[in-house]
């Protein structure tokens, strides 16, 4: 791909590294999709459906203009100037995904698969959400296209976004509290599930990150890849060439795999995940499945989990919604695995005192999610040459997180 | 090797169906399972399920969802499921055994250990609810090879091209979920039942389970008619949740509930 040309003459979907994942979803030993025998003729259906339309031209330019028109895409790829002079390291440049409507990168993946659900004629959607951020967004696009919207959220979480549970009943949405397991987003998500198993005929379930059985890692990745591209893009636009790293916070997964896919083939740029280490990973207490979990099977795929000896699944612990998850979208498992990409994590006290200072000094409030990556960027930045580039997927903005900033500051709003 | 067990209930039943009550192991506590095992048994069961708990039974309802919640506050493990069939083993030769539940405890044992514990503790079947037969074929082999029957699921929702990939893989018998929903669900329709049996009958001689929805001796009677075996879950399930206290009417409730679906099951066979 010539890394100079315009987003309008790149291919939207599906861009680079075509040949993963093999035809049943398996990237490596990852992937594939272990899910109850009622969901796989539906899946199927939606595996067909996907691989039409990510071929379709029309397809293809509807997501375009209702990236450009809708979300508000392309969004900044913006230089942290003071950030990066403080530091006196390497620059720190920021790609702006709080920018686009409903204030996260969510939104690239709910549009893509709305437009999917449409052409498939399901008309009621289903989705799970931690942060809110992908019922938000899920929400969002529902109202945009007059389509019922159920989503599911752990009780627990319900509590810790509540400016978000207002948001989505402000668009229409149905909010269902989850109250099995640990109340919060792996619930959320078997909830849906099940869901889904009983209402498989006019059901399409919208999943928000890059896990869940084939098709969905690989079609939120593709819907979610126009990040990279624009990173690309505008690089080449900025510094005259490809950055040396780009660094976004992993949850399910679906901001990293959406601003490293474009780049898996230029093997110069460092590509660094940063999971939530909650208390520190030696404590166990953390949602970091990549940098301290073991493989297995969990929501209709092979990948990293936080699980224990008997193969439970075990709580996870962060103080960011959207990265308390005990797995990660499998194509990750893959790419740690062969070494392509690295794995880190940030506590809760790096990503707080991250978000503190981008407030500060750019004048922007990050999501906490957001702040894991600016948490690691801060951390290797000085010790590096001003001529070094970083790349931060500032995946969303950080209003949905006020109540928990207050609270922990013991300040009551 | 003689017969399999699972075999020899079918081929011994006659006229009659299989009855093939499930419990999730551990729920309360494994002694608990053990003792309801053999109740089970003189209530009239051919072949037990014995859920192994897991934190997250995605096709699981409520009830289900509340027994692997309470099996898993004494961390019961997939190991001391086994162990518990060994001790049933060493009273009861004739019942089957069939482990069902979900793949990654058995991820986390290793396939190979696992089929071999399995073996050993004379279990007769598995059937993992997440793990289709597209994703199954080194699990099948590791379980095969040690002459334990791969149970797998079909559904209403599953395509005449898919059936066949099933019974390639499956053996013991196939488990054909009555409806569209988790465990649990109560929109059971005897007829739409008895036509997709019969229509998967038509294509292989592996015996022919149904479950899901059967809640009562008339619906396991009904359901019994168009199958080879009746699958009873979360009717069952509830009793134990709500009698853990006391073990006795939970014992009791639990008979009565699974000899008068035999009852039932063998009154129809007799007047048909
Ligand atoms: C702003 C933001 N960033 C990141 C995430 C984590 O998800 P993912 O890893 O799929 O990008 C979330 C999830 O809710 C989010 O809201």
């Amino acid at each position: 791909m010539n890394t100079a040309t315009k987003p309008a003459d790149a291919p939207a979907i599906g861009s680079m590294s075509d040949n993963y994942p093999d035809k049943n979803g398996h990237f490596g030993i990852y992937g594939g999709s272990f899910i109850a025998e009622t969901l796989m003729d539906p899946v199927s259906e939606l595996q067909e459906a996907y691989e039409h339309y990510r071929k379709d031209p029309e397809f293809i330019a509807e997501f375009e203009w209702e990236l450009k028109n809708f979300v508000g895409r392309p969004n900044p790829l913006y230089h942290a100037r003071r950030w990066s002079d403080e530091g006196e390291g390497a620059q720190i440049w920021l790609k702006r995904e709080d920018l686009n409507h409903t204030g996260a990168h969510k939104i690239n993946n709910t549009v893509g698969q709305a437009l999917l659900a449409r052409r498939m004629g399901k008309k009621r959607i289903i989705a799970e959400t931690g942060a809110g951020q992908h019922g938000v967004a899920t929400a969002t696009v529902c109202a945009r296209w007059g389509m019922e919207c159920i989503v599911y959220m752990g009780e627990e979480d319900i509590v810790r976004q509540a400016p978000n549970v207002f948001r989505m009943k402000l668009l229409g949405a149905e909010v269902v509290p989850v109250i099995s397991g640990s109340k919060t987003l792996k619930d959320a998500l078997n909830e849906a599930m099940r869901d889904w198993v009983g209402n498989v005929d006019d059901t399409f379930y919208i999943i928000g990150t890059a896990a869940g059985p084939h098709p969905y890692p690989t079609m939120v990745r593709d819907f979610n890849s126009v990040i990279g591209r624009e990173i690309k893009m505008q690089s080449m636009e900025h510094m005259g060439k490809l950055p040396d790293m780009v660094v976004a916070c992993v949850g399910g997964g679906s901001n990293a795999i959406g601003a490293f896919h474009p780049f898996l083939d230029d093997k110069d740029v460092r590509l660094v995940g940063v999971e939530a280490g909650g208390d520190g990973l030696e404590t166990g207490r953390h949602a970091a499945p990549l940098s301290a979990g073991k493989p297995g099977v969990l929501h209709g795929n092979r990948t990293y989990l936080m699980e224990d000896d008997d193969g439970q699944i075990i709580e996870t612990h962060s103080v960011s919604a959207g990265l308390d998850y005990p797995g990660v979208g499998p194509e990750h498992a893959w790419l740690k695995d062969i070494g392509r990409c690295e794995y880190v994590a940030a506590t809760d006290t790096e990503a707080l005192d991250a978000t503190h200072k981008l407030c500060r000094i750019e004048g922007i409030i990050p999501a906490l999610e957001s702040a894991h990556a600016l948490a690691y960027a801060a951390k290797i930045a000085p010790d590096m040459s001003p001529d070094i580039n970083i790349v931060v997927n500032l995946s969303g903005r950080g209003d949905k997180d006020i109540n928990t900033l207050a609270d922990i500051a013991g300040i009551t709003l | 090797m003689s017969q399999r067990r699972i075999a020899k209930r079918f081929a011994a039943a006659g006229e009659s169906k299989l009855l093939i009550p499930y419990i999730t192991a551990g729920d309360p506590d494994l002694e608990t399972t053990l003792a309801l095992m053999h109740t089970l048994v003189k209530a009239g069961a051919d072949v037990i399920e014995l859920g192994i708990p897991f934190s997250d039974p995605m096709a699981d309802g409520p009830v289900i969802q509340a027994a692997c919640e309470r099996a898993l506050k004494n961390k019961v493990s997939l190991v001391q499921v086994m162990e518990t069939v060994k001790r049933f083993r060493e009273t009861d030769n004739d019942t089957a055994v069939v482990l069902m539940g979900y793949m990654n405890p058995v991820e986390r044992l290793g396939y190979a250990k696992f089929a071999e514990l399995a073996a050993q503790a004379g279990v007769d079947g598995v059937l993992t609810v997440d793990m289709p037969p597209e994703e199954a074929a080194e699990l099948v082999e590791e379980l095969s090879s040690r002459e334990l029957d791969c149970v797998f699921l079909l559904s209403p929702t599953t395509p005449d091209a898919r059936m066949q990939q099933v019974f390639n893989m499956a053996s013991g018998y196939i488990y054909y979920v009555s409806l569209k929903g988790v465990t649990g669900a109560a929109n059971l329709d005897t007829d739409a039942v008895a036509t997709k049996v019969e229509h998967i009958k038509s294509q292989t001689s592996i015996p022919v389970a149904v479950g899901f929805g059967i809640r009562d001796a008339a619906s396991a009677a009904a359901i019994s008619q168009a199958a080879d075996g009746v699958v009873v879950g979360s009717v069952l399930v509830s009793i134990v949740g709500e009698h853990g206290q006391d073990k006795d009417t939970m014992h009791k409730t639990l008979f009565d509930m699974v000899n008068g679906m035999r009852l039932a099951m063998d009154d129809i066979q007799v007047t048909a």
